[in-house]
């Protein structure tokens, strides 16, 4: 174990639990892609992968407690799945079969688990960064010392919405982190096109100076990295001090979403925009090169942590689910059509 | 017993009353207390009762979460206008998530918002955009026409576990009436017969159920037995009572002060067309605003805005009798 493990205060079977949920949130996300060649037509609309960001993810989480609460964006396989939410009705929810997590009301990007704490999405840009702000006062207001991680997109903190709810998370002094994954494109757009301190520069953590919090940019790559950002910013929202915003620069390894295409186009993944659109293909075999999963498996292996044997048996595991996964979402039924009325008002 | 009070107060009643038997139940908004001699402040704490910046996306969203939470948020937003600012967190964030988790979470929240103050405030702050709301799956709609119902149905508003757009009229604000003491209820989905009447239903909503039954008792004096309903709450929509109404006059003239097309107007007119074509002797009559914007000057101001004479030529228009020039 090295310095920087120990420094972390992660034992082993903590370091074992991050690469696992990082396998795990990999394997799906794998999946769900192949299920466009595997089940043409079984996933509808607009599914977005978190291949890529799992080390930020897994990193941030590892830093929770019981009790604490997470939101997120449409991009929202990755939490539910580390925070512990069965991969059967995760699938199946993709599938919108009945059996899924949401019974195929909410689909990929609409995840919910409040029983792990995940309180849920938003589909629109930044709109799920007062949610968390909300949740966060809250968790003030109840006293039990929880903490509310909000996850978003750099291309989100050009709205409104993020402002105004760190100025107020800030000013109240919320027990909330706000998680920016930065990977530096907004759909197709790249952050320096549309990002003032991107276009100058600067790390997008600066926007915290704006509202008199800690703005802290890791390496979203590195669990452990983040591990230890976040750990400092969880305990000082923990401890009644206020809000960090936390940039976790990461670079998602598929393109942004599934091609948007009317029903009889077949559905699938393009490739990364830095292929398709800015013919930058280096920048994204630079980013394979840097794949985050591989590089910590290997990291782990290489300071004795874990054996081969070990790592190969958590690949192994987490096929294993994502196969059953896969299997009982598309062997599941369909809701029946008319339970479409129900849940419209509580 | 019941005591007169203004409408404005009634509001605030049902509210203090609501968080006094409910801990969960919040207060937060634009320019509420700011002094710690605030009664709400005084009497609920800094935790439950907050000042916030102008920020509606933060407050509304933020009323998502904490009701997401386990909480019961209203926000107080002054002007239904200003909702506009926040539309993604009123009609694309609060009433979707009940349904898009499979009912998993439940989203309690009022937004309280002034609306219709036509007394020269122009073109942005005297809109009645309820009917934005009426047609949102999983929001509820509610328009107050007095101050027993301001209290009563905010106080239901408040034990709703789903959003509630709670609409106040400005020129009700100061306008007394009698209001129970102590817990008060209105349910929502229950439409009030203001007036009973046997030759014309006038369906008003909000601030124009006063002017509805002035100008029924101007038709009174001219033998005209009109009928004169509030539907109170416009998500739920009470169909039934109207269509009950309906059954028994044969006409029906909407009034409404929102723009015509859009309005709720149009959406009972519609339903009745659906539900009670066979019962109409006269075609349906719709009084509402001008499709303009609201002037500033105030004869023009006037001149948008259905009044008495147009609800009383409306009425002799579906009676077939002599239209009184407006």
């Amino acid at each position: 174990m090295s310095s920087d493990q120990q420094a972390h205060g992660l034992d082993k079977d903590r370091l074992s639990w991050i690469l696992t949920q990082m396998v795990r949130i990999r394997e799906f996300e794998e999946r769900v892609k192949q299920t466009f060649e595997e089940h043409p037509g079984a996933i509808r609309g607009h599914t977005h992968l978190a291949d890529g960001a799992e080390a930020s993810i897994v990193g941030s989480l590892a830093t929770l407690r019981s009790g604490d609460q997470v939101l997120a964006t449409y991009r929202c396989h990755g939490y539910p799945l580390a925070l512990g939410s069965d991969a059967e009705a995760m699938m199946a929810e993709i599938y919108g079969k009945k059996t899924g997590l949401c019974q195929g009301y909410g689909g990929s990007m609409h995840l919910v688990d409040t029983e792990r704490g995940f309180l849920g999405t938003s589909g629109i840009v930044a709109q799920g960064i007062p949610h968390a702000t909300g949740a966060a006062y809250a968790a003030q207001i109840r006293k039990q010392g929880q903490v509310v991680l909000c996850f978003f997109g750099d291309g989100a903190s050009k709205q409104g919405a993020f402002a105004e709810s760190l100025n107020i998370a800030s000013l109240w002094k919320l027990p909330i982190v706000f998680v920016m994954e930065n990977n530096n494109y907004n759909v197709v757009t790249r952050s320096e096109q549309e990002d003032a301190n991107a276009a100058a520069g600067e790390p997008l953590a600066v926007k915290a100076k704006a509202f008199s919090m800690p703005g802290v940019t890791v390496d979203g790559g590195d669990p452990l990295e983040v591990y230890g950002v976040m750990h400092t910013a969880v305990e000082r929202a923990r401890s009644g001090e206020g809000p960090t915003l936390v940039e976790s620069k990461v670079y998602r390894l598929s393109a942004h979403g599934n091609i948007i295409a009317p029903p009889g186009v077949p559905l699938h993944y393009p490739e990364h925009e830095a292929i398709t659109v800015f013919g930058a293909p280096e920048e994204y075999e630079a980013a394979l090169r840097g794949d985050p999963v591989p590089r910590f498996r290997a990291r782990l292996i290489g300071d004795g942590t874990l054996s081969a044997e070990e790592a190969n048996a958590i690949a192994a595991a987490a096929k294993a689910e994502m196969e059953s996964a896969v299997r009982f979402a598309w062997e599941s039924p369909y809701p029946e059509p008319e339970e479409a009325v129900n849940y419209v008002y509580a | 017993m019941a005591r007169e009070m203004p409408y404005i107060a009634a509001i605030g009643e049902a509210i203090h009353l609501e968080m006094a038997r409910d801990e969960s139940v919040l207060y937060f908004g634009q320019n509420i207390a700011t002094t710690d001699d605030d009664p709400f402040l005084a009497a609920f704490g800094h935790d439950r009762v907050r000042v916030t910046p102008i920020s509606e996306t933060a407050e509304i969203g933020m009323a998502v979460g904490a009701a997401l939470a386990g909480y019961r948020p209203v926000v107080e937003l002054y002007m239904a206008e200003f909702m506009l600012v926040a539309m993604d967190q009123v009609v694309n964030e609060a009433p979707r998530f009940r349904y898009m988790s499979g009912g998993k979470v439940k989203v309690p929240l009022v937004l309280k918002a002034g609306y219709g103050f036509t007394a020269g405030w122009a073109g942005q702050h005297t809109g009645s955009i309820y009917s934005m709301f009426m047609g949102v799956p999983g929001l509820k709609v509610v328009l107050p026409a007095t101050a027993a119902d301001a209290k009563g149905l905010m106080a239901t508003a408040i034990r709703d576990d789903n959003p509630v757009c709670f609409f106040h009229h400005y020129l009700l604000t100061l306008e007394h009436g009698e209001v129970p003491e102590g817990e008060y209820l209105v349910p929502f989905g229950e439409a009030a017969v203001r007036r009973t009447g046997k030759d014309v239903t006038i369906v008003a909503i909000g601030w124009m159920v006063d002017r509805a039954l002035a100008a029924a008792e101007r038709l009174a004096a001219d033998g005209v037995d009109a009928e004169v309903i509030d539907p109170r709450t416009l998500a739920p929509l009470d169909t039934a009572t109207i269509l009950e109404s309906v059954a028994k006059t044969g006409r029906l003239v909407l009034v409404d002060q929102a723009t015509r097309h859009g309005s709720a107007s149009a959406v009972i007119a519609a339903e009745v067309a659906d539900q009670g074509f066979d019962s109409l002797r006269a075609p349906i009559k719709q009084v509402t605003a001008l499709d303009a914007t609201i002037p500033y000057s105030e004869p023009m101001e006037r001149f948008v805005l259905p009044d008495e004479d147009k609800i009383v030529a409306a009425v002799h228009q579906v009676l077939g009798s002599a239209p009184v020039a407006a």
